[in-house]
């Protein structure tokens, strides 16, 4: 990965590069640590030190913190997955095998948190998608004030996930909401947003979509202007029209950003807890009354910080993050597959 | 939404930058075409849809609860505003809040951009074993989700009795794998590798480079990363509603205490969302560009 910077390096004469360069010193150093002329055996020998064992200790802060914050706990939680952990009597560990496991897989509570999570995740995720690539496609053109329009889609994103819920849950709210009132003039009845089941996981998928398509939008826009514009050039000279530019052009050459959005988007909806939390509100970590909007990120934390059950909690988590490698894997494939199919 | 019906009749390439033809390796050499009044009218609809719900918080939060549940809602202001953020602010222990959320967010983001600048610079310029695996490691790590390791902090977090305070939060989060990869792109490019040789020739110490050579090398990138770390920072969720509690709350935890209902008037929680939201807000107002910009930087895969 040599940048053009890099390989204009390798010709140029390096007395060029910093003030205060002494004239005898003008050796090239290859990065692998010649010592100055004229030091003295030990210097030059700690000198080599710090050559060989600066890059670890640059990196160490990171896998370090990393190592004993991520990783560690990782495996913990693998460890207490495999036992009775509870709140009450939090230094009774006993073993208890793959049961929290079978436990979870015959738990209807399990099996519809897992639906949610799939069923609101894409609802939220691909009509934000699709909005952000029309969007970043506006934002391509030469606009008046272009930073500003950006950053005011953008506003969405620097809203928190608890500010953002309280204000839709009362947008949204049953005797008195805006939606409802706003509904009313097109002659739909009021809707039990909180109480009904699609109405609970459109409403938390509106604002997942309220908060990220912004986002997503400037980097689509970013992935556009990278796009070299004879591509679009001598699209045109063969007659495509605009609609078809855009199809034949931007949109394949957005692939691999739509990939990565995919997979981003994924993550974020596996994890989905803050949404239907606060929108439930009492019953907010039952995801609901009858459980209708409980996400899996959601059931983890009812079970363990509802009802007390650590182990069980430690066994949605793990179970999370096979699904994650699950999808991620089926991420790929596909992607194998465009590319073969090209 | 289609863009088929946004055809404009513009013929392509009036570029307005002194006719500088050439293929720029930068932003902006896409297709640039003006926009007609349909663009413009479509972005102002989409920006309204963005604004309207903080707009709406504030009318909200200036009214009354009685008033919040009649119909019609309130489409403007009433007289509540400042007697509402300051229910907010003492009742709903929103100010101690604010001062936590600046102390956790801050701290987070002065730890994430040092050591990701430092981990950053050794993956773009320095020659070490392994390093490649240990970059693809550090990607890596984006996969896992924060709920694997919530069980295990919890659990010493109670043995340490550090139950409800603030480094429990700020220690699990000081590092960042994004914020390495980030400042690796970077400094990639915008360190030219002749500067460190020299300063190596001159005999100066890792130390030393990284004080005189990367660190001024690196202020952009670092100004993009703080201000994404900070907006990150402080909307953190999930570890902190586990890790403390109303006692002493970050904004987040604060606002989750508000919306299940220990406070029943709405528009005191409107009041509280509106002050939770608005250090980002001014952040946004100051810094939006840079905002913007740090995050297209980041969706460019060199």
């Amino acid at each position: 990965m040599t940048s053009s910077k890099q390989a204009l390096a390798q010709t140029a004469p390096s007395a060029d590069a910093a003030p205060g360069d002494q004239p005898g010193a003008a050796r090239r150093a290859h990065g692998r640590g010649t010592p100055p002329p004229g030091t003295s055996s030990w210097r030059s020998r700690l000198y080599r030190w710090d050559m060989k064992a600066s890059p670890y200790a640059f990196i160490a802060p990171f896998f370090i913190v990393f190592g004993a914050f991520g990783l560690v706990p990782l495996l913990y939680t693998a460890w207490y997955s495999l036992h009775n952990v509870q709140l009450s009597g939090l230094d009774h560990q006993t073993w208890v095998g793959l049961d929290n496991y079978q436990n979870l897989l015959s738990s209807e509570f399990f099996w519809n948190a897992l639906e949610n999570t799939f069923t609101i995740g894409v609802i939220s995720t691909v009509p934000q998608l699709v909005m952000a690539i029309g969007i970043a496609h506006l934002l391509n053109y030469r606009l008046r004030g272009s930073t500003v329009w950006r950053v005011v889609m953008l506003t969405p994103y620097a809203t928190s996930v608890a500010a953002a819920t309280l204000v839709f849950t009362l947008l949204y709210s049953w005797d008195g909401g805006m939606i409802n009132w706003l509904l009313h003039f097109v002659g739909v009845d009021p809707i039990n947003w909180r109480e009904s089941d699609w109405g609970g996981q459109f409403a938390v998928s509106s604002i997942v979509i309220w908060r990220w398509t912004g986002y997503n939008a400037l980097i689509y826009l970013a992935a556009m202007q990278a796009i070299p514009t004879d591509l679009y050039e001598s699209a045109a000279l063969d007659g495509a029209g605009r609609w078809q530019q855009f199809r034949h052009v931007t949109v394949p050459m957005l692939r691999p950003t739509i990939l990565f959005t995919v997979v981003v988007s994924t993550i974020g909806a596996t994890q989905l807890f803050g949404e239907p939390l606060l929108f439930g509100g009492v019953s907010g970590s039952k995801g609901g009354s009858a459980h209708q909007y409980q996400t899996l990120g959601l059931y983890m934390y009812d079970q363990g910080w509802g009802i007390g059950n650590l182990g069980k909690a430690s066994a949605i988590a793990w179970t999370m993050f096979l699904i994650l490698l699950i999808v991620a894997a089926i991420n790929l494939l596909i992607t194998r597959r465009l590319r073969k199919s090209q | 939404m289609t863009t088929s019906e946004l055809t404009l009749p513009e013929a392509k390439g009036s570029r307005a930058d002194g006719g500088r033809s050439g293929r720029r390796r930068m932003l902006g050499a896409g297709k640039q075409l003006h926009a007609g009044p349909v663009t413009y009218v479509v972005l102002t609809v989409l920006a309204l849809v963005s604004l309207a719900p903080l707009l709406w918080t504030a009318i909200a939060a200036s009214r009354n609860n009685e008033r919040l549940a009649q119909t019609p809602p309130p489409l403007w202001f009433g007289g509540n505003l400042f007697k509402n953020l300051q229910t907010a602010w003492d009742q709903a222990g929103l100010g101690t809040a604010m001062v936590n959320s600046v102390i956790v967010a801050g701290t987070i983001t002065f730890g994430t951009v040092l050591f990701s600048t430092l981990a950053g610079f050794a993956f773009a310029k320095l020659r070490f074993r392994f390093s490649s695996t240990l970059l693809l490691l550090t990607i890596g790590t984006m996969m896992i989700p924060p709920q694997l390791a919530v069980v295990p902090l919890y659990l010493w977090m109670s043995d340490l009795g550090w139950s409800n305070q603030l480094q429990t939060v700020i220690l699990p989060t000081l590092v960042s794998a994004f914020g390495t990869f980030f400042m690796r792109q970077y400094l990639v490019q915008a360190l030219p590798t002749e500067l460190i040789e020299a300063a190596r020739v001159d005999g100066a110490s890792s130390l030393r480079v990284v004080w005189h050579v990367v660190f001024p090398a690196a202020r952009p990138a670092m100004a993009v990363l703080g201000l994404l770390t900070f907006v990150m920072a402080w909307n953190d969720f999930l570890w902190p509603i586990i890790a403390l509690n109303q006692q002493n709350p970050t904004v987040q935890v604060a606002l989750n205490g508000l919306g299940t209902g220990y406070i029943p008037d709405q528009s005191v929680i409107m009041a509280g969302a509106l002050l939770g939201t608005l250090p980002l807000l001014i952040a946004f107002i100051l810094f939006g560009k840079q905002i913007v910009g740090g995050i297209m930087q980041g969706a460019i895969k060199g």
